[in-house]
């Protein structure tokens, strides 16, 4: 596969993207359970880009600026952050099965929320919890990783990942056990583990954004020796790498860019995993290709998936299933396809 | 892995622990019931209102089920039946709480309510969440607090707030009749004299409510001590094995499923039970409403009716009047005895649903 899609011009790939991403924008503005006609929203953007008044009705306005756009853009941030945290994973652990939850953000930041909800905690400091759990679970791994001194580090730090990920969801299942399904806390707390667009505000959004930019940046300066973390250790130190400070960067950013995501939107499955695949077939396993690819893709699969999840059915699916849903046989599709190819 | 993970479920449980122990009877103390987002309307132009969830559901068909727009969960055809017009043809519109919704924000601002109402136990988590849909939709949005023991203040302030202020100050002044004598009986007979009850939930009877719990307020009422006192009280509900309930001895078994209640009379693991052997196992009707829990609002006043005359032989000649009187005025169901299953009272009733 590599070698193939490596040669690929990525020119037209982008392209591809970008128009894909472009179309999927619009139509997540354009469906919803609200009837507006396309009429209605463009003379409603265009009143909003010039400042003029549209003279619609207030719901078009609410439903239109309150609602689908906070959710458009926590649609592509949380899944541009996801799409990015996991390739740069995949890339350093020199494994296609990672994903960004592999050390432990999404178990302590579900945990983190869980706690919150079972206490009846206002919903910002439910985020709050959620985020510093995420960051603390990973500071722990971190932590034991740097105490073992024995074995391949990378191997530490994923079995450490999945023990301490592990204990938190035991935590998690605990709290579901003793929450009381009639005061609605284990409905929230099932929700919130399967992540939702739905509720995200213009507030949240405030917050999260520069968390996110803040942890995209390092990996976009250190995009071109990312790819260099994919060779042993030591043929990296040899090519002049510092490993362990660079793996160090990169945890720091993808941690920070997913405990984010997920404290703002729940645990959305499947993006971190699936997006940076579908990125390398088609430009190729470059990182520094791959990264701005992973990001579009993750960012139009999410409001994509989105769209499916407000409109599909009566009530509002959570967006982990249907990411579930749409990601897992696009996954098996990948995997026969690049399999033919190769 | 396992030993930390039973340590850690071990730290919890000793976390919880102080929440145990008996507790009073808890009435509200704050001036209103109310927590009000965004601009209310004056009560003659709330015409449409949205039931956020069950509780909710239920006060409002009770006191204003002309503006009911929907129900918040599927209803069963015994249910509907029983409540009839107007409120037997309402939508399934689902439920609004925060990430636990199931009615999309957009699907909410087409239905165009002047009002959004939110009723029962309340918390921060709940109250922020009802804030954030007043400010995303502009929607203006009441969640009235209050447990059963404020039944009688929740149905006066809504029913002013709703524009049903009669009918609201009618249905307080029998809410309050029946809280006092409950009152009365508890008055009368200390803690340690009270029957000692065994609430038994889900198929197999085997989940049950902790003391001070949503599911037990009605039996706290009416005076039944609830064998399960030394759970926690944050949690609701617990599962508890068959030998915790032989260790308990229940005087009383009470449930809400007929099915449960048939068959451990005739379940030899349950013969040893007290409340077995005297056949003091007791289902509680679900129609329209749970009597002893399910939805947690007004609708267990009927429940408090109910236990009082089986746990306290108050009002035991008169039970099937008074219930349907209670059928009568909060729901508008006449001749409620041939049409509702398992309100005929006795020793333990089938139900079917």
């Amino acid at each position: 596969m590599s070698t193939k899609n490596a040669a690929l011009p990525p020119v037209p790939a982008y392209l591809f993207a970008l128009l894909g991403i472009v179309a999927i924008f619009m139509a997540a503005f354009a469906f919803g359970k609200y009837p507006i006609s396309i009429v209605d929203l463009l003379r409603s953007i265009f009143a909003r880009l010039t400042g003029a008044d549209a003279e619609l009705p207030e719901a078009i306005e609410i439903v239109i600026w309150n609602i689908r756009l906070p959710r458009i853009v926590a649609g592509m941030l949380i899944g541009a952050a996801l799409a990015a945290a996991g390739a740069a994973y995949q890339n350093m652990f020199r494994n296609p099965l990672v994903s960004p939850d592999i050390l432990g953000v999404s178990a302590g930041a579900g945990f983190g929320a869980t706690i919150g909800i079972f206490f009846g905690l206002p919903l910002t400091v439910i985020q709050v919890l959620a985020f510093v759990c995420g960051l603390a679970a990973v500071g722990v791994v971190y932590g034991v990783s740097g105490l073992v001194r024995r074995h391949d580090p990378v191997l530490v730090l994923v079995l450490a990942g999945i023990a301490v990920g592990t204990l938190l969801n035991a935590g998690v299942s605990l709290l579901k056990i003793l929450s009381d399904p009639h005061s609605q806390q284990l409905s929230n707390i099932v929700f919130w583990l399967l992540g939702s667009l739905n509720g995200v505000n213009s507030r949240d959004l405030a917050s999260a954004v520069p968390l996110v930019l803040i942890g995209l940046v390092p990996m976009i300066l250190l995009r071109w020796r990312v790819n260099l973390l994919s060779l042993p250790d030591e043929e990296a130190a040899a090519l002049g790498i510092e490993v362990a400070r660079l793996r160090m960067v990169l945890i720091i950013a993808a941690t920070l860019v997913t405990a984010t995501v997920v404290s703002i939107a729940g645990i959305v499955g499947w993006v971190g995993l699936v997006v940076p695949h579908a990125a390398r077939f088609l430009v190729g396993p470059n990182f520094s290709r791959l990264l701005p690819a992973s990001l579009l893709l993750g960012a139009g699969f999410v409001v994509g998936t989105d769209i499916l999840a407000r409109t599909l059915v009566v009530i509002e699916l959570p967006l982990g299933i249907v990411t579930a849903m749409v990601g897992a046989p696009f996954f098996l599709y990948l995997l026969a396809h690049t399999g033919k190819t190769e | 892995m396992k030993r930390r993970t039973l340590l850690r479920a071990l730290a919890y449980a000793s976390l919880l622990a102080p929440f145990g122990g008996i507790r009073a009877i808890a009435q509200s103390t704050k001036p209103s019931l109310i927590t009000a987002f965004g601009h209310v309307p004056p009560p003659s132009d709330i015409k449409r209102i949205f039931a956020a969830g069950g509780p909710a559901s239920v006060l409002l068909a009770v006191l204003a089920p002309h503006k009911m727009l929907g129900w918040p969960s599927q209803m069963s055809s015994k249910v509907l039946d029983a409540l009839g017009s107007p409120l037997r043809d309402l939508p399934v519109l689902g439920r609004l709480s925060g990430r636990g919704s199931t009615i999309p924000t957009e699907t909410l601002l087409a239905l165009k309510p002047d009002l959004i109402l939110d009723a029962g136990s309340v918390d921060d988590t709940y109250l922020s969440t009802a804030q954030r849909v007043t400010e995303q939709t502009g929607i203006p949005y009441v969640v009235i607090e209050g447990r059963l023991a404020d039944s009688a203040r929740q149905l006066l302030e809504a029913g002013r707030l709703l524009g049903a202020e009669a009918r609201g100050n009618a249905l307080a002044d029998y809410a309050e009749e029946i809280l006092s004598s409950a009152a009365r009986v508890r008055k009368a007979i200390p803690l340690e004299k009270r029957p000692r009850v065994y609430y038994g939930r889900g198929q197999e009877g085997l989940e049950t409510g902790m003391v001070g719990s949503l599911h037990m307020e009605a039996i706290d009422i009416a005076g039944g001590y609830n064998v399960a006192a030394q759970g926690g009280e944050k949690i609701g509900i617990a599962r508890v094995s068959l030998e915790q309930i032989i260790g308990w001895a229940p005087e009383v078994i009470l449930t809400q499923d007929g099915n449960f209640a048939t068959r451990i009379l005739e379940d030899p693991l349950w013969r040893t039970i007290p409340a077995v052997q005297t056949k003091r196992v007791y289902c509680a009707p679900t129609i329209p409403f749970g009597w002893l829990d399910v939805p947690p609002s007004i609708n267990r006043l009927a429940g408090v009716i109910w236990l009082l005359a089986h746990l306290h032989s108050v009002g035991k000649d008169d039970l099937e009047r008074k219930t349907a009187e209670f059928n009568r005025l909060f729901y508008g169901i006449e001749h409620a005895s041939n049409t509702i299953p398992g309100l005929k009272t006795g020793g333990t009733q089938r139900r079917t649903q």
